[in-house]
């Protein structure tokens, strides 16, 4: 395309392509770049858990349980002597893992039904759209207690549940550029030379897609994290021994733990409302900068 | 405006259907025989083998697939959900003395909601880009984003533990019952499950409102010398309530999500603790009662919305 002089600016202007704009509109966004930094330190104190916590997650010690916090255990003990500080960054890897998980499961799965249902319109996107109503309305939660309840709880279920439930989001949207997207003339062109449908889903789809997808996906992401801790708190997702944020409170459902023993529940519920916060603000930053208006 | 609704009804119908054979297919697909559960393990291995098909066949659980579908089915419709396995009383029983708490708390935990997302909405959107519009949109990104359990524990640890105000768990104080001290009971689950919802609504009456403020009637009613008040009260609000009820509809499946949660964190006696507990139980019926019981709120909830969906789109209506 170059060759033909379709790319040189203007006289004059500074020339910056749309990406760079779009990364200088998220630069603007304060809340969004705190949220990054505060994420990235997030993900690497779960990424370098041993070492900074310098304490096996689930080595008990029957003889120091919910101490509260000293010079060896940081953030104290639990009801079976572990380790409070080791068991959050563990379980950090296990929330930012489900979330992320879950989340590409379920923008997956939307690009392809979404644009599948734009491409090829009639009864195959009527059906889609209207299964894309019952898995939004049908509350994860719930799926998760008949899974859980059935076939017994696990992190593959729970990622599935979560992924499979939360794809109308991006296919609606999917489905939504590839509508316009298949009017425009160079996809006319590219159809008039013979591409097939997987062909106009890579090259021109997926491509057009992309920024506004990548929003839809990192709010995926924070409501997954959420969806994951209130289904392990409920008990219904991580199982124990393994630490989640979310099944470290479960531990404190009872009065004089709160009370009396903060170091058991305010760390792994400040990390979820934190983690979340920090993934929402940075979808909100991406947003201003893919969609400016 | 007949044509279209039924169309929906009949396309729910199919789809409750669907739900239900995926339900019941999970159910067949659980390991572990529920006769086995409830036999005494000694029983079991001393080889009470006719007692346990006699069981088998006392349940049911001998016949072909499709048929235990059929009864299965044609039972629930009846409002028969079965027997729980671990207790043997009716599920229906069982659930239905659940019900009561759960609306209870859903139908003031909603009220919360709407009470607190439409004034901050409105004043956002009236405000819009300015400080009040940024902290109200603050307020909903953490109503959104904070776990509503971990809310509940830290709305326990001020109210009960600190300022021992209201009680954390329970629906009434049996020694002291009557209306106030239920109220007391309902304020801590109502407010958390209200203020963890208020977000998503919020943030919908905000761009809902604003989309309205720019309409041209807008301009029109400023333009013959109504107030601000006059449009917002008259005007915007009436045109932006509809899309905000269906959206509300819609969402109802969800406020049941939330609520499971929130009657877990405080013992409220609702049908979401009575699956939660059955789930460590294994009692698949009490499970799948539930599950049952959820599909046709999801049913309700979505052609409440197509019907208030009727209401704002003339084109729907007539066409």
């Amino acid at each position: 395309m170059s060759a033909i002089g379709l790319d040189t600016p203007a006289p004059g202007a500074v020339r910056r392509s749309p990406g760079r704009r779009a990364v200088r509109r998220f630069l603007r966004h304060r809340m969004a770049v705190v949220s990054a930094v505060v994420l990235l330190l997030i993900v690497l104190a779960a990424v370098f858990a041993r070492q900074i916590s310098g304490h096996d997650p689930n080595a008990t010690d029957l003889f120091a349980t919910r101490t509260g916090p000293s010079g060896d255990h940081w953030l104290g003990t639990d009801s079976t002597g572990r380790d409070v500080l080791a068991r959050l960054l563990f379980a950090g890897r296990v929330s930012l893992g489900v979330g992320v998980a879950a989340a590409l499961l379920s923008v997956a799965v939307g690009t392809v039904v979404g644009s599948l249902s734009g491409l090829l319109g009639g009864w195959v996107d009527q059906t889609a759209m209207r299964l894309a109503d019952v898995f939004m309305s049908f509350p994860s939660v719930v799926v998760m207690v008949v899974i859980a309840g059935v076939i017994g709880p696990s992190v593959t279920a729970m990622v599935i549940a979560i992924g499979l439930f939360q794809w109308p989001q991006s296919g609606r949207l999917v489905r939504g550029v590839t509508l316009s997207v298949r009017e425009q003339e160079y996809v006319q062109a590219a159809r008039a030379v013979g591409a097939g449908p997987l062909w106009l889903v890579r090259r021109h789809i997926v491509p057009a897609a992309l920024p506004p997808v990548s929003v839809v996906a990192t709010i995926a992401v924070a409501q997954a994290i959420g969806l994951e801790a209130t289904m392990s708190f409920l008990g219904i997702g991580v199982q124990p021994p393994a630490a989640s944020w979310g099944n470290m409170l479960t531990d404190a459902q009872s009065l004089t733990v709160i009370k009396t023993m903060p170091w058991l529940w305010l760390p792994p519920g400040l990390a979820v409302a934190v983690t979340v916060l920090a993934v929402n603000f940075i979808g909100d930053g991406l947003r201003d900068a893919v969609d400016p208006r | 405006m007949g044509a279209y609704i039924t169309r929906r009804l009949l396309i729910n119908v199919l789809v409750f259907f669907l739900i239900t054979v995926v339900i019941f297919w999970l159910v067949h697909k659980a390991p572990g025989d529920p006769v086995a559960m409830m036999v005494p393990a000694d029983q079991l291995n001393s080889g009470s083998a006719a007692f346990i098909a006699a069981k088998r066949h006392e349940l049911g659980l001998d016949q072909p697939l499709i048929l235990q579908y059929w009864h299965w089915l044609v039972n629930a419709l009846h409002g028969d959900f079965g027997y729980s396995l671990t207790n043997g009383r009716s599920v229906t029983s069982l659930l239905g003395e659940r019900l009561g708490p759960t609306i209870e708390l859903m139908g003031t935990g909603l009220l919360l909601s709407l009470v607190i997302a439409f004034p901050l909405g409105i004043v956002a959107a009236l405000r819009r880009n300015t400080r009040v519009d940024y902290a109200a949109t603050m307020v909903s990104l953490g109503s959104v984003s904070i776990p509503a359990f971990f809310m509940a524990l830290i709305a326990i640890y001020v109210f009960t533990v600190r300022f021992p105000l209201l009680p954390s768990s329970g629906i009434s104080d049996p020694s002291a019952p009557g209306l106030a001290d239920s109220l007391r009971h309902l304020v801590l689950p109502a407010l958390i499950l209200g203020v963890a919802n208020s977000g998503a609504y919020m943030r919908y009456v905000r761009s809902s409102m604003i989309t309205e403020l720019g309409a041209d009637y807008v301009r029109t009613a400023e333009a013959k010398g109504a107030t601000r008040r006059r449009v917002v009260v008259r005007h915007t609000l009436r045109n932006s309530l509809i899309p905000v009820l269906t959206y509300v509809a819609a969402n109802l499946p969800q406020q049941l999500a939330g609520a499971v949660v929130i009657e877990q964190v405080f013992a409220w006696p609702g049908m979401g603790q009575l699956a939660i507990s059955s789930v460590g139980r294994h009692d698949y019926s009490v499970i799948i009662g539930f599950a049952l019981i959820v599909a046709v709120l999801v049913l309700i909830s979505s052609l409440l919305a197509d019907i208030l969906y009727t209401l704002v789109d003339p084109r729907v209506r007539l066409g």
